[in-house]
């Protein structure tokens, strides 16, 4: 095992790496947004609009509608004014939706945030007690159940999905711990899995430990920095779900926000969204590490 | 004579409901938007939801009535064209007042002339307006009159005004204060709008109650068809305006008398050959698709009465041509539907030097027929109907691929790079007078999709449409320019630049809790007469 | 559970071969459309139906299975092999190393990608062969799918290197590649095996989706991604429960792998 020396090294190496934590969070912040619009500029598709098929435009006006996507042409020109811009606090305008971004990202995050938050508490307890459940009682029908229910959920189309829902007059929002549901059952079903085969709980079990016990003692400790990590991922990748499942069930949310967004090419949406995503995945999943990380000192 | 005679029944028939649901005034209207709208300027409106939303809440001078497709009068009582159709006369109605009060007057018709009017805000409405160069005069005449003055005559000029929502000049509410029925009460972006019954409202029913019927209008965002269908058969909302072939007929299996079938519309279906001649396609391909045989082979080996049958359920009917038959005086019933017949079709062929090689098509110089056609994804009706007529076209030895793409990606390649193949698309088409598809058929135009902005005519049956088609447009006598458009309609049958498959039915399904609604083939299908509209009195109530 | 597993290995080989055997099977072309017929029930003509367009729905089946079973588990391999790879040489090397490649894959997990996708759409041939494509779409879902399960790994990497036998096998000199094969590889199985078997029907879900964007199986060609669109609009389909049988093979399948995939793993 690590030395205690060696742990308290780690732990002020925690506090004093806050800093260059929070600077490498902005930076690859700014490269997401940077990189983000350069994929929507080389895509096709930017710079035209649907409008350009109204036969009742004159050329006057289509020529008009062409010359307003010309100042977003040039990338650096374009993300150089969007920097400048936001050192005023001022986050551009959405062409699609014709009002300021900062107020359409006002208005949807929270909803975004109640889905993600509700999905996620949701997904956890559930999936991470059907996994507990399954490797504490090792009963292989459970085991086969709780992997059908899951292939289940895996297999279903996510506008199917959205449909039941609305049969079930269930409200949509638990969708997305459906979606997050699979993914947390599967990795710790198999993490829990394995810290339950390491010798030391075996030895455990075999001194007539009780359940509670080898639970909490032995298995979890060995498989949290993973079950950290896996934490971590989903955050980002219940975010990413809220894109489809507010698009479908017209939830108003930051989701809904990037598809139309995207379907758009509406570049100063999705630079701003890029961005915000961006942060929340580095900020869960560099919490989520650092969590980890004190974890294994505070057990060395 | 039988025509009319069914009309003034039909009219006589909506009367006299509206006069027997007079008791029951109130209750809250339920339909879906399938988009929020992107603007509730009524000069900027160009969406389907934007449009909606002026056509309940926005004034206009005059309507065309949806059912009999006549213009009324609104706000203005009668009107005059004078000048060889260069000016127009309004004659207002007297002591009506915006939705916040604020008095309406005829500087508020030229405000929003001027308005309309600037060269600066782009206006689909106002370019509709914008036959030549010049600056448009409005006067304000005494006795609560105004005088409009265009540099040119515009044929059809008063039906144009149809679209055109009377904006105040002076209310601090700006395009929030409004003329019509309703004014918008809430609005939670992306999630739905409440419309309030407008207290100022002009207009009273024959006892003289206060119209509208029904007190506010709730519109949820509902992009998700399936959802707006599950909604329906639960009774949470009243009605869907345009319903797909495939819940229509669910809808019958229901409950038929929720189901309307207003009949062909005016909307088509078509497909067209990329013809530009600096598209980077390779000249081999370039040379068939501008040869009018190769094109009208194509034509004539897609079955039309399978697509109508098979994709729209028998909810639609072959297209003929750029006028839908629901259009009654310009369609050239001359005309019939192309009809399917895969021998004639290799016949043209053969003629331009192409040949069947072991079931494959090969042209002159020994290259097999093949070719994409390019359609808008997430569009099932038309994914099905290039599927369709990919089993058609390889019944002539043609191989064609079908590419679905996201409508950005497609409308740059339509407008754009050129750089595609075939496309099929369809025309949503709002106004009966041909002056609206000017754009489409000049040559110079952006919208002439086979071939745009050309600087001289490509072909002598282009130059022949442009001279026609400005010939039609500068005279205001309705018979020669029936003459000059039914012309045009023969070459477009002829030349098949566009191949016209279909005009779907008006389909619309309406709750038995909503009166007197009268669906119609004219957008707004069910809500034209919004104002007239009432629930019945339990659901009245219970709101 | 050994009678479910050798159930599963039966099953998943009477799928596969039943599909390579399509030619021979199917009683139709899964393109003909019989169009008197559209949106028949089943029949002995047609066993499961026909669909919108009148086309035999099990010849449809079984020609979709050969795409998707053979095509998303080997995209599911690739994204998988993708995150041991980079999540394990990451957690491995700890550091510098290990904060950069983590800083990149985070970046990675929030990049609208979906452009990419049209990008790559606009780059190929309009007439491009229906197999190119879905080859292609598959391979960059493969591409695209590691960076979540990456970060588990290089979290489990990293426990496992500083972990007592590693030190142990260190200190008695064993080289780099030795130990990651003989230690770490095995170790990294349950996160790999979850990563593949959640990847399988993502995958099969996404190609159906990207039909958007023009890339993935074109008409007229199934796949069980087109099979399952079907299904979308329920509600015009309901009553018609031969419809859900492509739904119920595809659960099937997956279950199959994971019943496969994870042998002797709970400790009886």
């Amino acid at each position: 095992m690590c030395g205690k020396g060696w742990a308290v090294a780690e732990d002020i190496n925690t506090l004093s790496a806050l800093p260059k934590l929070a600077a490498k969070i902005l930076i690859t912040v700014l490269l997401g947004g940077f990189l983000g619009a350069t994929l929507v500029r080389l895509a096709p598709g930017f710079g035209v609009d649907e409008e350009e098929l109204d036969a009742r435009l004159s050329a006057q006006s289509v020529q008009a509608l062409r010359e307003t996507h010309a100042s977003d042409a040039n990338l650096f020109v374009f993300y150089f004014r969007y920097l400048n811009r936001l050192l005023h606090g001022d986050l551009g305008n959405s062409r699609t939706l014709q009002r300021p971004v900062l107020q359409l990202v006002a208005e949807r995050l929270p909803e975004t945030l109640k889905s993600v938050a509700l999905g996620l508490a949701l997904g956890w307890s559930a999936g991470f007690l059907l996994a507990v459940a399954i490797v504490m009682s090792r009963a292989w029908f459970l085991d086969l159940l709780g992997s059908l229910l899951v292939g289940v959920l895996l297999c279903l189309p996510a506008a199917v999905l959205a449909l039941l829902f609305v049969l079930a007059q269930a409200p949509a929002r638990l969708l997305l711990g459906l979606v997050v549901f699979p993914k947390i059952f599967r990795y710790s079903r198999n993490l829990l899995a394995r810290s339950s085969a390491l010798p030391h709980v075996l030895t455990a079990r075999a001194k007539g430990l009780g359940n509670m016990r080898v639970l909490v003692w032995h298995i979890l400790p060995t498989a949290a920095p993973q079950l950290l990590a896996l934490l971590g991922v989903t955050v980002s990748v219940a975010f990413t779900a809220a894109i489809p499942m507010e698009a479908l069930c017209d939830l108003p949310g930051i989701g809904q926000l990037a598809w139309k967004a995207a379907l758009g090419r509406d570049v100063a949406l999705l630079v701003n969204l890029t961005m915000i995503v961006t942060l929340v995945t580095l900020v869960a999943n560099s919490a989520s590490d650092l969590m980890g990380r004190t974890f294994r000192t505070s057990e060395a | 004579m039988k025509k009319i005679l069914a009309v003034l029944v039909l009219l006589t028939l909506i009367t006299f409901g509206s006069n027997r649901v007079l008791a029951q005034s109130g209750g809250e209207l339920h339909f879906c938007l399938r988009s929020e709208p992107k603007t509730f300027n009524p000069l900027l409106a160009a969406d389907d939801a934007s449009e909606t939303i002026r056509y309940m809440t926005g004034g206009v001078l005059v309507r065309v009535n949806r059912l009999t497709q006549d213009l009324e009068p609104e706000l203005a009582t009668s009107w005059k064209i004078t000048n060889g159709g260069k000016t127009i006369t309004f004659q207002l109605r007297d002591g009506l007042r915006f939705s916040d009060g604020t008095a309406f007057s005829a500087d508020d018709v030229a405000f929003t002339m001027q308005q309309l009017m600037d060269p600066a805000l782009h206006s689909p409405t106002g370019d509709a307006f914008r036959s030549s160069e010049g600056k448009v005069e409005t006067e304000v005449l005494p006795k609560n009159r105004v005088r409009i003055t265009f540099p040119a005559p515009i044929a059809g000029l008063d039906r144009l005004f149809d679209q055109v929502a009377i904006m105040s000049a002076k209310s601090p509410q700006k395009e929030m204060a409004v003329l019509g029925p309703y004014y918008v009460g809430e609005n939670k972006a992306g999630s739905y709008l409440i419309l309030k019954r407008n207290p100022n409202y002009w207009e009273k029913d024959p006892a003289g109650r206060p119209l509208p019927y029904i007190e506010s209008v709730r519109l949820d965002i509902q992009s998700n068809r399936d959802i707006e269908m599950l909604r329906l058969t639960r009774g949470e909302i009243h009605f869907i305006n345009s319903l797909d072939a495939e819940y229509f007929d669910k809808v019958v299996a229901q409950d038929p008398s929720m189901a309307h079938d207003a009949g062909a519309s005016l909307d088509s279906e078509e497909m067209w050959f990329n013809q530009v001649a600096t598209s980077p396609l390779p000249s081999y391909k370039k040379a068939w698709f501008i040869s009018t045989n190769f094109r009208r082979a194509v034509s004539e080996a897609i079955n039309r009465e399978d697509l109508a049958r098979i994709v729209f359920r028998g909810h639609a009917r072959p297209a003929v041509g750029p006028v839908s038959p629901a259009n009654k005086f310009w369609f050239n019933a001359k005309l019939q539907a192309h009809p399917f017949d895969q021998k004639s079709a290799l016949q043209r062929l053969t003629q331009d030097g192409f040949h069947l090689q072991d079931g494959a098509l090969h042209d002159r110089d020994g290259h097999a027929v093949e070719f994409s056609v390019i359609t808008n994804a997430g569009n099932k009706y038309r994914e099905r109907m290039a599927t369709m007529i990919q089993q058609d076209l390889s019944g002539i030895g043609i191989k064609l691929n079908v590419v679905t793409l996201d409508f950005p990606s497609l409308i740059e390649r339509i407008t754009h790079t050129f750089d595609y193949e075939a496309c099929l698309l369809g025309l949503v088409n709002d106004e009966l007078d041909p002056n609206a598809q000017m754009t489409v058929w000049l040559s110079s135009a952006d919208s002439h999709q086979w071939n745009p902005s050309q600087k001289t005519p490509a072909t002598a049956w282009e130059a022949e449409i442009d001279k026609l088609m400005r010939a039609q447009a500068s005279t205001l006598d309705p018979k020669k320019r029936k003459e000059d458009f039914d012309k045009v309609q023969e070459i477009a049958w002829q030349q098949e630049p566009f191949i016209y498959l279909v005009n779907k039915n008006a389909l619309s399904a309406v709750s038995p809790a909503v009166h007197n609604a009268h669906p119609v083939v004219l957008r707004p299908q069910v809500y034209w007469n919004i104002d007239q509209l009432s629930l019945t009195s339990e659901v009245a109530r219970n709101r | 559970m050994k009678w479910a597993r050798t159930t599963a290995i039966v099953f998943l080989l009477a799928v596969s071969s039943a599909c390579l055997l399509a030619n021979v099977i199917a009683p139709a072309s899964y393109a003909y459309q019989f169009r008197e017929e559209p949106n028949a029930a089943p029949s002995r003509h047609h066993l499961l139906g026909t669909d919108d367009l009148g086309r035999d729905r099990f010849s449809r089946v079984l020609y979709g299975t050969r795409v998707s079973l053979l095509l998303a588990p080997a995209a599911a391999l690739l994204s998988s092999l993708l995150a041991a790879f980079i999540g394990g040489i990451a957690g491995f090397s700890g550091g510098w190393v290990e904060r950069f490649v983590m800083a990149g894959t985070d970046l990675f997990l929030s990049l609208p990608w979906l452009f990419l996708l049209i990008t790559v759409r606009a780059l190929l041939p309009l007439n491009v062969s229906p197999i190119l494509s879905v080859l292609i779409t598959f391979a960059m879902l493969g591409c695209l799918g590691w960076a979540g399960a990456a970060r588990i790994i290089c979290a489990d990497a990293r426990s496992l290197a500083q972990s007592d036998f590693i030190l142990l096998a260190r200190a008695s000199g064993s080289n780099g590649f030795r130990l990651l094969w003989r230690h770490l590889v095995p170790n990294l199985k349950p996160v790999l095996y979850a990563q593949f078997w959640i990847s399988v029907p993502v995958f099969i879900l996404t190609e159906a989706n990207l039909g958007i964007l023009g890339l993935g199986v074109a008409e007229p060609m199934p796949s069980w991604g087109s099979l399952l669109r079907e299904l979308e609009s329920f509600s015009t389909a309901s009553g018609q429960s031969w419809q859900v049988v492509p739904l119920i093979l595809f659960i099937l399948v997956v279950s199959s792998f994971h019943l496969v995939l994870t042998k002797e793993e709970l400790p009886v």
